[in-house]
């Protein structure tokens, strides 16, 4: 590894970075206009033309708001919870494949920060480091509700970690690797071999219980327990002000582009696209590869968005009952089908 | 015993079957009467450049009237103060003096005239109490302000322009 590689890793890092940041910042305003289109409004449209820089607006209040720590709160523990979730929320793109090997000149440029061949663990990893933030800032406020909702947040992710490390078991029995980079090139193109390449086709069940896994692990509605405003007040963030709020809202979105694109990795071919073959030239084929990616992380986070304004949310025995009672025996057969099916098949 | 309006309605409580029981066909439906809404044209008014049609008879904010040479018709009888069951209207009247008969219509006419619009309710009957066609409650809505005594509405917001302007 020389030097031109290690700008290169350094650049890409620093783009990735500043991406997974652009589109939480654009989530936000994503969300507001798509609230309000489902609920028959304009949302907002005053800060420059369709309001496109309310974004701006926003993070500029966040950042002019009183910081406040509250008198009782654990101040050190109280600045690591913000600081822990959205830290953990940007080391997940690391191993995600954003598209084949770019060639210029007589370097081949991997638009992969990490190829480690456990990306699957690491992904797991990182989704179940993400609940200590959200741990350690409701307990720090040293107030009930925070507390609430971050004992909340801590069973609810605890319980559906369980049925999505088993889902993707399911689906590691197919792919027989744990690399993210050779899972999607296992899903190159759309059709081979009289059947559908993308994961999605060979484990439909999976995707299902991944998805529903992954909407708790984000903690969108209709599993936003942690943070219900009804009944908690706010959850966890309930004590937190200014940019030390705006870091929690932040780490949700960029927790839902991640799990958009781990979605999109797994189960829809990454960033495979039908037809790629006729495409001769490798670079083009790579960066159309890319936008299919980030459609697809698109759609994810629009559908994240659409399923919040159609699912009221689940009460609390209602969501264990779901996790426990349905999604992990439905899990566990989906891996014993899985096992029938593969020495069938190889038979 | 037998209601007194004889309606009954027998509820049955079914268990739910296989499908429902797993939500997903009625997410899938929900989901989709969400997305009929996206398409569907917004209704919002954006109010300060589009404003809703008031209908005919709104009543908003008053006005005090001129005739048609330009004089103010309110003669400061006091009838609207009197019927006004909030008590929001003061005023004091004076008399007309030469030279200002292309002012004032009648020999007195209010030198002061003021609505509290705090209190008042918009109930219309200053305008139906009023012998000389002077108030109407034609405006539009009271505006918002910061102090009370903002509130407190002179004949210089509530006369109505001069003719010639």
């Amino acid at each position: 590894m020389d030097v031109a590689d290690i700008i290169i890793k350094f650049v890409l890092v620093v783009i990735i970075f500043s991406i997974s940041l652009l589109i939480a910042l654009y989530s936000t305003y994503a969300e507001r206009k798509v609230a309000a289109f489902f609920q028959d409004r304009l949302g907002p449209n005053r800060a420059g033309p369709f309001g496109i820089f309310q974004p701006f607006a926003d993070g500029g209040k966040m950042f002019l708001k009183e910081e406040i720590i509250p008198a009782n709160a654990s101040a050190f523990l109280f600045i690591a919870g913000p600081s822990l979730s959205i830290f953990t929320a940007c080391i997940g793109s690391a191993v995600i494949p954003w598209g084949q090997k770019l060639t210029i000149g007589t370097h081949v440029i991997d638009l992969q920060v990490a190829d480690i061949n456990v990306g699957v663990l690491y992904i797991l990893g990182v989704v179940s480091l993400g609940v200590y933030g959200v741990m350690i800032g409701g307990w720090a406020s040293n107030n009930k509700y925070s507390l609430l909702g971050a004992i909340r947040a801590a069973s609810q992710n605890i319980s559906y970690e369980i049925s999505m490390g088993l889902s993707i078991i399911a689906l590691l029995m197919v792919t027989g690797t744990l690399s993210l980079r050779e899972i999607a090139e296992q899903q190159h193109g759309f059709w081979a071999n009289g059947w559908f390449t993308w994961n999605f086709f060979r484990q439909p069940l999976g995707f299902l219980l991944f998805i529903v896994c992954a909407f708790a692990e984000t903690n969108r509605t209709p599993f936003d327990l942690p943070e219900c405003e009804t009944e908690l007040i706010g959850g966890y963030h309930t004590e937190y002000s200014s940019m030390k709020l705006g870091f929690y809202l932040f780490s949700e979105y960029i927790n839902m582009f991640i799990s958009g694109a781990v979605m999109s990795t797994l189960y829809f071919g990454g960033y495979n696209f039908p037809f790629m073959d006729l495409i001769h030239s490798p670079n083009l084929v790579a960066i159309i590869g890319v936008a299919a990616l980030f459609a697809k992380i698109f759609f994810f986070i629009f559908f994240f968005m659409w399923v919040r304004w159609t699912i009221p949310r689940f009460r609390y025995d209602q969501l264990m009952d779901l996790g426990w009672k349905a999604l992990i025996p439905l899990a566990i057969a989906n891996i014993v089908i899985t096992g029938i099916v593969i020495t069938f098949l190889n038979r | 015993m037998e209601s007194l309006s004889n309606k009954r309605k027998v509820l049955v409580s079914k268990p739910l079957n296989f499908w429902e029981r797993i939500y997903l066909p009625a997410i899938v439906q929900g989901l989709s009467i969400t997305m009929k809404h996206f398409f569907r044209k917004p209704v919002t008014i954006q109010y300060p450049e589009q404003q809703r049609e008031y209908s005919e008879n709104f009543r908003g904010l008053h006005s005090l009237k001129r005739d048609e040479d330009g004089k103010e018709r309110c003669t400061a009888c006091g009838l609207c103060a009197l019927s006004c069951p909030a008590e929001a209207i003061t005023m004091i009247a004076a008399e007309r003096q030469k030279g200002e008969e292309h002012l004032y219509r009648e020999e007195k006419y209010a030198a002061v005239y003021e609505i509290n619009m705090l209190r008042c309710i918009f109930c219309g009957l200053c305008e139906e109490a009023c012998p000389k066609e002077a108030i109407y409650l034609d405006g539009p809505h009271v505006t918002s302000d910061y102090l009370r005594k903002d509130f407190i509405y002179g004949k210089d917001k509530l006369v109505e322009a001069p003719l010639n302007q």
